[in-house]
């Protein structure tokens, strides 16, 4: 399975899901990194010419409801259908509303990098 | 049995993060060849502080960081913690201003306003620092990638108000180099964003003595994943990149090397950020003096801001983040620091509440006021053990520097992200050792309790604040003289291609109301943008 872990927006905290994309290699999966503020329309062209099994987006600004409007409207326009996960500073009460988005899963703060590791196992 | 346990205790080993191993025991033996008993407060090379008398004369400085949604929520909340006897401001942007873009960019949706003060143009900074004396508090600017713009912004401001720039006193956080390696709001390719920093250190030197241009920041580097020695080390590094740099201007070392200053982190072991900041110090005299040639002895000395240790709180039980932050202030007053700024103790889950903010002001005003912490100059100097590990540390970041060397300097090694894929990689097995226990967290993976999760808030993003700002945005571009603009974007420009100092243009454009995202932009064309190195 192919991971592509990505920043959007404007937010460069980039320790957590370089942790995360060290974790997910060590669990076996292939990994991509997009690199930091990448727009939502980038990271879903880079997913589709990857072809990436499964798409993460880190966000750590407060932005995450707004870019996950756009992520499903992006989603929705590419007809690419591989399920996405949101986490970063998600805060709980945010989580139902991202589901609604489209996000397969979405992380709130707290969670491990077991945990999201556990996840793609599951996923696979 | 007690006794048995005791002795499994001296048995065990004890190694700090940058791999120093620790004894039970100090005694004189370990300082014979140390220069410790001859090191004299504000004498060279400084390791028991920059001044002889230190906090006896004048406190560290407090400066804890600010800055919300627009200029005028954050100028209310600047006025708030000046009557709280703060002594210096310290300025945080939004997103959209540290990328150079501007509130009406369609990238910058939803982040308007969202992490800090938003600046579109010259105007934002008039209605933020309104009411305060320039003259009397010391701003901070936490900007990098558009730092050049947002000095211009703030000497406009002054000159525009009638202060002579001569005399103007501030600090710019302006060290695109960590950015690279931590926090990441670089804009353009390395060499020419050192380029830019160039400018505003000679711009400095030659216009506005008493600022500083630049604070070389050990602490994003730490928060990336570097240990304590690799903080130093890479922060040291980094101050000589820019230092070689204005050299080749033509610029004596004396004339701006005790304008730089640094910025570092505090968490982990108590006595290893002591004798890293006292080593540091050290090295960092012997390096302006020895390889510079530096006569003033101000040149060489290591001034800096410490006290947030963000990477050391926690969410799970954040109140202990209180304790933490209480140790880290005492560790850096301990260490002689300039200034302080203190991590709140929620930010680990939220932006700062005004209670918490207090809460870190009233930390270091207990330090300061009731816990007899100033009234002597460098109290641990003597310590066996903090000695040996003075000596220790500076000898480590010395060979720490080497290996940047090795990379092919810090401009390749950043270029090509070698460091960035050592500091990451470092930053997972801290989280690894953290995981499995070896690195005990109270409250993480010792001493748990099962609480309710912590409600994760942010500044409710204000999209009629963000409004707003479009709006005023909009009216300033109606008013101002659309013709000189275009004049001084050429001639930035012309200025970016001939390779001359941009700082002069750029304050000429500023104060014509040219924006932040205009400048940056044509600068994009020029210039191009940086390119990130993915290791993975």
């Amino acid at each position: 399975m192919k991971v592509l872990l990505s920043k959007p927006g404007l937010d460069g905290h980039d320790v957590g899901v370089k942790v995360l994309a060290y974790a997910v290699k060590d669990a076996g999966f292939e990994v991509a990194y997009s690199g930091l503020r990448k727009s939502i329309e980038e990271i879903v062209e880079k997913a589709t010419d990857i072809k990436a099994d499964v798409i993460g987006l880190s966000i750590l600004s407060g932005s995450h409801l707004i870019l996950c409007e756009k992520m499903r409207d992006v989603m929705s326009k590419s007809g690419l259908t591989i399920p996405w996960l949101v986490g970063g500073n998600i805060p709980h009460g945010d989580v139902d509303t991202l589901i609604n988005l489209g996000a397969a899963a979405a992380f709130p703060t707290g969670t491990t990098v077991e945990e999201v590791v556990h996840y793609l196992k599951e996923i696979e | 049995m007690a006794d048995k346990e005791n002795n499994a205790v001296h048995k065990k080993k004890v190694t700090l993060e940058s791999g120093i191993e620790v004894k039970p025991l100090y005694t004189r033996e370990d300082m014979q060849d140390s220069e410790a008993d001859k090191s004299i407060p504000g004498q060279y090379p400084f390791t028991r502080g920059i001044h002889p008398e230190m906090y006896r004369k004048r406190p560290f400085t407090i400066r804890q960081y600010a800055g919300f949604a627009s200029p005028e929520e954050t100028n209310k909340r600047f006025k708030f913690l000046i009557e709280n006897g703060q002594t210096g401001l310290n300025v945080a942007f939004d997103l959209p201003t540290q990328c150079g873009l501007n509130s009406d960019n369609p990238r910058s949706l939803g982040e308007v306003g969202r992490v800090g003060m938003s600046v579109d143009t010259l105007d934002d900074f008039e209605i933020a620092f309104d009411g305060i004396d320039l003259n009397k508090i010391t701003v901070s600017l936490t900007i990098n990638g558009a730092a050049i713009v947002l000095m211009a912004m703030y000497f406009a401001l002054a000159e525009k108000r009638g202060y002579d720039v001569k005399t103007l006193r501030g600090t710019a956080q302006n060290d695109i180099l960590k950015e690279f390696i931590g926090r990441g709001t670089w804009i353009f390719p390395v060499d020419p964003s050192v380029k830019l920093v160039v400018d505003t250190v000679e711009y400095c030197a030659n216009h506005v003595p008493k600022y500083s241009p630049v604070s070389v920041c050990g602490y994003h580097i730490r928060e990336s994943g570097a240990n304590p020695v690799q903080e130093m080390a890479y922060a040291f590094c980094i101050a000589k990149t820019y230092t070689d740099e204005t050299l080749k201007r033509g610029i004596d070392i004396d004339e701006f090397a005790s304008r730089l200053s640094f910025n570092f982190d505090i968490y982990g072991n108590l006595f290893e950020q002591i004798a890293k900041f006292r080593g540091g110090r050290r090295l960092w005299a012997k390096i302006i003096r020895e390889d510079y040639n530096a006569k003033n002895d101000k040149s060489s000395w290591m001034r800096m801001i410490a006290g947030g240790g963000g990477g050391g709180l926690t969410k799970e039980q954040p109140e202990n983040n209180i304790i933490r932050s209480s140790y880290y202030a005492l560790i850096s007053a301990l260490s002689g620091t300039q200034t302080m700024a203190l991590c709140s103790y929620d930010e680990a889950y939220t932006i700062p509440t005004e209670k918490a903010a207090e809460l870190s002001l009233r930390t270091m005003q207990i330090l300061i006021h009731e816990m007899g912490i100033c009234d002597t100059v460098d109290p641990l100097g003597g310590s066996y053990y903090v000695e040996a590990l003075t000596d220790r540390l500076e000898k480590e970041i010395r060979e720490e520097m080497k290996t940047v060397k090795k990379m092919g300097g810090m401009v390749e090694a950043v270029a090509s992200g070698k460091i960035q894929e050592k500091v990451s990689h470092q930053a997972y097995d801290r989280e690894l050792g953290i995981q499995n226990g070896e690195i005990p967290k109270v409250g993480v993976n010792i001493f748990q309790k099962d609480e309710d999760p912590k409600p994760v808030e942010f500044h409710k993003y204000n999209a009629d604040a963000a409004n707003y700002q479009i709006e005023k945005l909009q009216q300033i571009k109606a008013k101002r003289n659309e013709e000189q603009v275009q004049s001084c974007l050429e001639k930035l420009k012309a200025d970016c291609m001939q390779n001359v100092n941009l700082m002069p243009t750029v304050i000429e454009a500023v104060k014509a109301y040219t924006t932040v995202g205009e400048i940056i932009h044509v600068m994009k064309d020029v210039y191009g943008e940086y390119e990130e190195p993915i290791f993975f």
